[in-house]
């Protein structure tokens, strides 16, 4: 077996389209008989494979591919050439775990035959004897393959296709998930980066400690509670295992939890953020009523007795309808070939816009930028809730903490966050992702891409306040979908310990450990690791060490705008000595839902946003995002890197991003020659921001595409891509369209 | 690092109003109160403004502006932010309007030959307020309201505005007719056509620059210089100009300095339903492919929908017919003429301004049409490219007159093609050439100062052209010398009326007024601080055919040009301000290391013995631009 070093080199991939067309081939000369092998994974195992297969190529409608050998293993599907690649690029941005042949299983959306020239979805059921002559796969990374059965043996065609529908699309435990098999983790060796990696690891705080969410308490001077008691679970497996609530709670064991407000985060002046599970309103009885209140009260005693609750599942739309809304916007990039994207491409705005998904995104970032409101201007305790308390909770909630908190949005607080919020916090990733196949739709739902996707929409507006880039989250999103990190395997904490401990008897050697996501040596080398970040990134400005204060700079005190708009918060402590019914009369006034207002919300975020836009930027204050209509936009990078046609060879932000670059390291090469300079004579110069960033190398390959790092145009002689079917395109029935161009002229030739 | 008053376009409201107050202050110098100009429109940009020194209430005016009336009580109903009171000042060529009593001190201050419309809207109400509307050429509609003056007889300061905004409709004279501002740069010689067409290469065997049109008789909407094949006398050119639209015969715009094909502008052939011929047509588009001995093929362009052009036949107009022009193959490119153009940008102002329904937006841009006609024009002049560099062939582009598609395909095909036109100078040259020389009826299409706003010749043809160039330099951001302030700047005074360069409608007309001795080009005030309009990510790359991708999912809508005047819509500092900070470091670095090795240089020249740990790395890889 090869190890992953070796392993990962895949070199082989099509660089040669066949141009004579397959029945040409398959009269000429007969399939070969050599047949490739896979560099399987540690762990990985072959189940079947089929030769020749001719994998479409998909620039246009004739049927020229690349014909090779397809493999199913418990890895993935996997499509090796059998043309020996004419030249080896080097790819600069290589995924060491699977190829741009490999379709890892769970990525696999819908598989498609076509049968007499009539496309059918293929379900599990649908395996019978009869296979397509064409089998068309969709992933969920918004690849389309294309495989011609044709040319093979009927018996080998037909195992590899229902090998391939089999473990695709039939329901399956999550013991047969590849991350279990894949336990031989391979050794680092001395391979030099991985220190490094192993230290950049570390930074990404796990929250599985109580030593973790003290020092996110300390870090944000929340004055909350660390609960332990649910360490082995005792009080919920929901929960997670250990959590931060108000301190005025006591009674922890009612209700198994539910209901418990759990802290999220502390605005510096006092007031916090907490999420919680509630019941639909309706079916509650008095009893818990009086619970619920108790909560409220507890959140409210947080800080200067003020709360601010807000029913998510009642003002946002459920999963079910973030499901279905992605399920249609997702097909607009499921591109099979050219007259499909040119007939789509008329109707792109309105065929996006009917999705909804741009609006559901619009939506979820605007109930963030309600609750930074309420935190940030009026400073009030905000109480988000949502009946189970684990999907769109966390949308907000993250949200809310990266437009407040500039730690966040550095990689590595990213991470910490996602960790915290998403991981720690007990989302159901195994379900919501659907990685087992299972029947049951009502669980499904792409919560966490609708998170990376709002916080894509922050990038690219604020684009120098974010340490990561559109690339980190790309691959981000992709990853969710590669089945070897623990990070997106399970339920719930209480889930993914008790798999883990089941397991590692098995393994015989100690405790299973998958890969966490943020490994990110895993997938990718720490030359590619630099496409994570951001260039243009502005870094904060450190302090000479010699200034530098006795205490800590409070990450939180540049969150306050420098303003005069903004009343200042109050001193705590002031509702200390007011009597009881003082309090009482104002936690009625402060607990209305903001909802409620008569004022759309929207208008007051509007005002909010504008009063905030007015301020110079502060890359590391508050940042809000804009909504207006056309500032929420389609996230080009991830949803059309795979389709030729948008390819603009030379351009895009790749083409700036190199000369960026350039300019970044001629500027440390100057930065070096002083330096060394500076050890010999006392010159002093500042030290400016940028310097600390990594270099990107990009291949010398002259020009690249815009969808670098992704595709790579091959083949692809420069030439453009000219639409076809204009025709149709444009029908102005207007009279105008008849109208003569000059006016004048009419009455002259008439 | 200086910080200079030019500011970006983008920088920090808060340092803007650092520079408006410097500029303020130094008023003496007239080059500081154009930029103090330009900063204004810049800051309109922002829907707030800081003035500093309102309480002399001096305006800052241009050499040759003067305050034509003011009034005091003025209620502008801002739509962003609502009703504002202030003063209402019209000069012989702006309007201003300041608030001081509100912070931030909000102005406004616009040429006025941006007005398409000036209407009082309803009838006096009963307080005596008046309503005014502005309608604008630049996607804004500005309304105020203020006090009928009691004194009947004294006019309403909108009387006054109506005057001189429409100055053609009063006979009076253009602003740029007064404007005598002298710049370092004169901007109209930036144009000579014989010198383009030697930096093209024009070889001589094959093609001559004719002197047919010398007086403007064969053609005056055509330019003097005109390239045509040496096989093809004058008078022949005269018997094809009979027999092509407005006798705008096919003469070369642009030839390929390796494979020689060309690319060659005309107006539509004069078939008519009897399907009339010319021979001396014939022979000159024959001439045209003999002379590209890459090609026995020729494309003719069409830019019309198919419908369109068979349709002008009844109007004594056509295509070519492929019996009469064998080996020419003739394309429709389905562009929409003027009409809906014009009525497509109407629809898109609708939409955008002044609010923006956010759940609809998508659908309601897209029923626009706006950016498929994008589309369509860009995908033209891509396949127009495409034959030419591709397909090595020469092609004819016409459309009816010639003057509007045409130059719209020839020039972005150019842009495509050729890296010169995409550099600053080259740019202006390109205008100059397709746009000006050729005839791009521009006073008609602009209406400069013109009150009839409901002229059916007016058409935003040439925004329309800027906002593709707009679309290809962000698809290729390192590509373009210029940045979007200089598109900007070309389209605020396209209309502002300022500058001569885009006043008449022909080449013919610019002498007959001349214009290029009584007013001052666009491009001297551009070539005098170039460095405002650098795009900081430009690498010359003087091979590079840039074929762009011309999709609607590729293709977006110019916020930042059509949606300036939403205050929400305001950009966030973008990466060239970034990019030019990074510059400036390098500068300063740059500078640093110099002195420091100079420092080093003396010392060791003085003590030998005393070996600093100078560096070896050679500083010769830093240039400016690779």
């Amino acid at each position: 077996m090869l190890s992953l070093g070796s392993g990962g080199a895949k070199s082989t991939k099509p660089s040669f389209v066949s141009y004579v067309t397959p029945e040409e081939i398959k009269s000429e000369k007969d399939p070969p008989k050599k047949e490739k092998l896979p560099d399987l994974l540690p762990g990985e195992v072959e189940f079947c494979s089929a030769n020749p297969i001719l994998k479409y190529t998909q620039d246009d409608l004739s049927q020229r591919g690349v014909f090779g050998t397809l493999f199913c293993t418990n890895f993935r599907v996997t499509f090796i050439s059998d043309e020996t690649p004419q030249e080896k690029k080097a790819k600069t941005f290589k995924n060491k775990l699977y190829g741009e042949n490999d379709i890892p299983l769970v990525c696999v959306d819908h598989i498609y035959g076509v049968y007499d020239e009539k496309r059918k979805l293929i379900t599990g059921g649908l395996v019978k004897n009869k296979y397509p002559s064409k089998m068309i796969i969709h992933c969920k990374d918004l690849r389309v393959f294309q495989f011609c059965l044709r040319f093979t043996k009927e018996e080998d065609a037909k195992k590899i296709f229902q090998g391939i529908a089999h473990h695709c699309l039939e329901e399956k435990s999550l013991k047969c998930v590849f991350a279990f098999s894949y336990m031989g983790t391979p050794s680092p060796g001395t391979d030099l980066s991985f220190c490094r990696e192993m230290q950049r690891k570390q930074e990404t705080i796990m929250f599985d400690s109580p030593e973790d969410w003290t020092q996110e308490m300390k870090r944000t001077k929340a004055n909350c509670r660390l609960v332990i008691e649910n360490k082995n679970f005792e009080l919920s497996q929901r929960l997670p295992k250990y959590f931060v609530i108000p301190l005025a709670i006591g009674d922890l064991f009612s209700y198994q939890g539910k209901g418990l407000p759990i802290w999220c985060w502390s605005h510096y002046s006092g007031c916090a953020l907490f999420k919680a599970s509630f019941p639909p309103v309706t079916q509650e009885d008095g009893d818990f009523q009086k619970h619920l209140e108790t909560m409220i009260n507890a959140v409210a005693h947080n800080y200067l007795y003020s709360v601010k609750t807000e029913d998510l599942s009642e003002s946002l739309p459920n999963i079910q309808d973030i499901q279905q809304s992605y399920n249609k916007f997702k097909q607009f990039f499921l591109i099979e070939n050219s007259t499909d994207f040119w007939l789509s491409d008329v109707k792109w705005f309105s065929s996006l816009e009917s999705s909804g998904w741009l609006d559901i995104i619009r939506q979820c970032l605007q109930k963030a930028v309600e609750v930074v409101e309420c935190l940030e201007k009026d400073n009030t305790n905000v109480l988000i809730t949502e009946e189970e308390g684990t999907d769109l909770c966390y949308v907000i909630s993250s949200l809310a903490q990266i437009m407040l908190d500039p730690y966040y949005r550095t990689l590595m607080g990213f991470q910490s966050l996602v960790q915290k919020e998403w991981v720690a916090g007990c989302h159901a990733f195994l379900d919501r992702c659907n990685h087992l196949h299972q029947k049951d739709k009502e669980c499904h739902s792409p919560v966490f891409l609708l998170f990376l996707e709002c916080v894509w929409q922050l990038v690219q507006q604020h684009s120098p306040a974010f340490q990561f880039s559109e690339t980190y989250l790309t691959v981000l999103s992709d990853s969710v979908h590669v089945p070897i990190f623990s990070t997106f395997l399970f339920n719930s904490a209480h889930h993914r310990e008790s798999v883990m401990k089941a397991e590692s008897p098995l393994a015989q050697s100690g405790p299973l450990s998958c890969p966490t996501v943020w490994d990110w040596s895993v997938q990718f080398d720490s030359k590619a690791q630099n496409f994570f970040y951001n260039p243009l990134y502005s870094e904060k400005v450190k302090h000479e060490k010699a200034v530098r204060k006795p205490h800590k700079p409070k990450h939180q005190r540049q969150l306050s705008l420098p303003s005069t708009a903004f009343k200042t918060p109050l001193k705590k402590g002031f509702f200390k000595d007011e009597t009881d019914s003082l309090k009482k009369m104002l936690r009625v006034k402060r607990l209305s839902r903001w909802m409620g207002s008569p004022d759309s919300p929207a208008a007051t975020t509007r005002e909010f946003y504008e009063s905030w836009q007015h301020r110079p930027v502060d890359y590391h204050g508050l940042l809000l995002p804009c909504l207006d209509g056309p500032a929420v936009r389609v996230w080009m990078q991830r949803y059309l890197r795979w389709i030729p046609e948008m390819y603009i060879l030379g351009g895009g932000s790749v083409a700036m991003t190199t000369k960026l670059m350039e300019l970044l390291s001629q500027v440390q090469d100057l930065k070096r020659v002083l330096e060394q300079r500076d050890t010999s004579q006392a010159a002093k110069i500042d030290h400016h921001p940028y310097l600390q960033h990594r270099l990107l190398s990009f291949g010398s390959s002259g020009r690249l595409s815009s969808s670098f790092p992704f595709a790579y145009t091959r083949n692809r002689s420069f030439k453009p891509i000219i639409p076809t079917g204009l025709m149709q395109s444009l029908m102005v029935t207007d009279s105008l369209a008849s109208q003569e161009d000059e006016a004048s002229s009419v009455a002259s030739f008439v | 690092m200086e910080k200079s008053g030019s500011v970006d376009s983008v920088e920090s409201l808060c340092s803007k109003g650092r520079a408006i107050e410097k500029v303020l202050q130094c008023k003496c110098e007239c080059r500081t109160w154009i930029k103090s100009q330009f900063l204004c429109i810049d800051l309109m940009f922002f829907c707030v403004q800081v003035y500093k020194d309102t309480s002399k209430g001096e305006l800052p005016l241009l050499p040759e502006e003067l305050v034509q009336d003011s009034a005091k009580d003025v209620t502008y109903i801002c739509p962003f932010i609502g009703p504002v009171r202030g003063s209402l000042t019209v000069t012989n060529y702006r309007l201003f309007f300041r608030c001081t009593d509100r912070e931030p001190v909000f102005g406004l201050d616009l040429p006025l030959g941006v007005l398409s419309r000036v209407e009082k809207i309803g009838a006096a109400t009963s307080r005596g307020d008046v309503s005014y509307g502005l309608a604008c050429k630049d996607m804004r509609n500005l309304r105020f309201v203020h006090k009928e003056p009691e004194d009947s007889l004294k006019k309403s300061v909108f009387e006054v505005l109506m005057k001189f905004a429409f100055p053609v409709s009063n006979n009076m004279s253009l602003f740029a007719f007064e404007y005598k501002q002298v710049f370092p740069e004169n901007g109209w010689r930036v144009y000579d056509p014989l010198a383009e067409y030697k930096r093209q290469g024009l070889p001589k065997e094959s093609w001559r620059i004719s002197k047919v049109n010398d007086r403007y008789e064969l053609c005056d909407s055509y330019p003097a210089a005109l390239v045509v094949p040496v096989t093809i006398t004058d008078e022949e050119l005269r018997r094809v100009s009979s027999f092509r639209a407005k006798g705008r015969i096919p003469v070369l715009s642009w030839i390929h300095p390796e494979s020689q094909a060309a690319v060659v502008r005309a107006s539509q052939p004069m078939v008519g339903q009897n399907g009339r011929r010319c021979k001396e047509d014939e022979k000159l588009l024959q001439a045209i492919m003999d002379a590209n001995a890459q090609s026995h093929k020729m494309f003719i362009f069409d830019a019309r929908p198919s419908v369109n052009a068979a349709a002008n036949k009844m109007k004594g107009g056509g295509y070519e017919s492929e019996d009469a022009y064998q080996n020419a193959e003739l394309v429709f490119l389905d562009i929409h003429n003027i009409h809906v153009m014009r009525e497509s940008l109407r629809k898109l102002k609708e939409v955008v301004y002044p609010n923006i329904e956010d759940s609809h937006w998508l659908s309601n841009l897209e029923s626009t049409h706006w950016l498929e006609h994008i589309k369509l024009i860009l995908a033209g002049s891509l396949r127009i490219a495409d034959k030419v560099e591709s397909g090595k062939t020469s092609v004819v582009v016409h459309c009816s007159d010639g003057w509007d598609r045409t130059p719209q395909l020839t020039s972005l095909a150019l842009i495509m093609l050729d890296s010169h036109y995409r550099t600053i100078r080259g740019f202006q040259i390109l205008l100059e050439k397709e746009w000006l020389s050729f005839g791009h009826r521009f006073q008609q299409r602009v209406g400069h100062g013109d009150k009839n706003h409901t002229d059916a010749d007016r058409s935003p043809i040439f925004l329309q052209f800027i906002d593709c160039v707009w679309q290809m330099t962000r698809q290729f951001p390192a590509a373009f010398e210029f940045n979007e302030y200089f598109l900007l700047t070309i389209l605020d005074h396209l209309y502002s009326c300022l500058f001569g360069t885009f006043l008449c409608n022909s080449e013919q007309q610019r002498l007959k007024e001349e214009v290029p001795k009584h007013t001052v080009s666009l491009w001297s005030f551009v070539n005098s601080q170039l460095e405002e309009f650098v795009n900081p990510l430009y690498v010359h790359y003087a091979s590079h055919v840039l074929f762009p991708t011309v999709g609607i999912r590729h293709l977006q809508l110019w916020v930042t040009y059509y949606i300036r005047w939403n205050p929400r819509m305001r950009p966030q500092e973008p990466v060239h301000q970034r990019y030019k900070e990074l510059l400036a470091k390098r500068a300063e670095l740059q500078k640093r290391v110099e002195e420091l090795q100079r420092e080093a240089a003396n010392r060791t020249a003085s003590s030998t013995s005393e070996r600093a740990g100078s560096p070896t790395r050679s500083i010769t890889p830093v240039q400016t631009f690779v």
